[in-house]
């Protein structure tokens, strides 16, 4: 029986429509939960494909903890429905934007056309290459050919955790040196003053 | 598997088409980073269906790369707009003409 086809079949129309959802919703909060059912449905799509552990990730990394980090923003800023969505800077940017759009799934329509064709299966095998389980054969393959790339993100991690830090956090303004003894002067007199004279 | 490759490849397009149109239509700047994230989403795709492909897990190692990636511009990206709202009190981005911080 062929559930994957039907999967994707399934799925395909909902990732589509909570796609433009995202993009036809005024409200930030309801752009970000159609986000989430899109996120969904990729999950899915990498089930059928063989990409369980990839599964696990988008749900967790992206649905949750990505999207919730949106929400949190969205929620933080306060933003209201009111988007001026008037065109002020370019004459006809939105259709030309959508015919940009169109014209590109065309261009990857007849290229996939053209180099692979509609009617190619994945080759069997699958199973061979994910021996002991899909994670366990993502971790041999990222611990030994990409153990270098998988050292850089860590550090790519923690300078972005750094930065947003730096970014985010409310800066008190800097006291410069001048202004700091323009304080101390203003100051001194009077504590000079207040010492009692012997 | 009975689902052919291409088909994910042109859904994937479409995704990245409309993550493309939201970038280049929608004013809210939280909403275009939205957009930017369903174009990495769709590529993402991409990747993992060209790795079942070729019966090799490269293609979902580089996914996965991607989504770490993914997720520190997100952090980064979520801070500026955080800052910027602070000092133009808005999230849209024709509000943020002046270059001059």
């Amino acid at each position: 029986m062929q559930a994957d086809l039907i999967l994707f079949w399934v799925f395909a129309p909902i990732s589509i429509a909570s796609g433009i959802a995202m993009l036809l919703m005024r409200n930030a909060v309801h752009s970000a939960l159609f986000l989430i059912v899109n996120f969904f449905c990729l999950a899915i799509f990498y089930l059928i494909l063989g990409a369980p552990f990839l599964f696990a990730v988008q749900i967790i990394v992206y649905a949750g903890a990505i999207m919730v980090l949106f929400l949190f923003v969205i929620m933080l800023l306060g933003v209201d429905g009111r988007e001026d969505l008037r065109e002020r800077r370019l004459i006809a940017q939105r259709p030309l934007a959508v015919l940009l759009g169109l014209g590109f799934v065309l261009e990857v329509f007849f290229a996939v056309h053209g180099a692979i064709g509609f009617s190619r299966h994945a080759p069997a095998g699958f199973g061979k290459v994910n021996e002991g389980g899909n994670t366990q054969a993502l971790a041999r393959v990222l611990f030994q050919k990409y153990f270098f790339p998988f050292e850089v993100t860590s550090i790519l991690l923690i300078i972005a955790a750094i930065a947003a830090m730096v970014l985010a956090q409310r800066k008190a303004r800097a006291v410069t040196q001048a202004e700091m003894e323009a304080h101390n002067a203003a100051l001194e007199p009077a504590v000079v003053s207040s010492r009692p004279i012997a | 598997m009975r689902t052919p490759i291409a088909y994910f490849l042109v859904l994937s397009s479409i995704l990245f088409a409309i993550g493309t149109v939201g970038v280049l239509v929608r004013k809210n700047a939280l909403i275009i980073f939205m957009s930017v994230e369903l174009q990495l989403n769709a590529v993402n795709l991409t990747l993992v269906a060209f790795s079942r492909m070729h019966n090799s897990l490269d293609g979902q190692v580089l996914a996965f790369f991607s989504m770490v990636v993914a997720a520190a511009e997100v952090v980064v990206g979520l801070a500026i707009i955080v800052s910027v709202y602070r000092r133009i009190r808005s999230v849209n981005v024709d509000d943020a003409e002046a270059l001059r911080g």
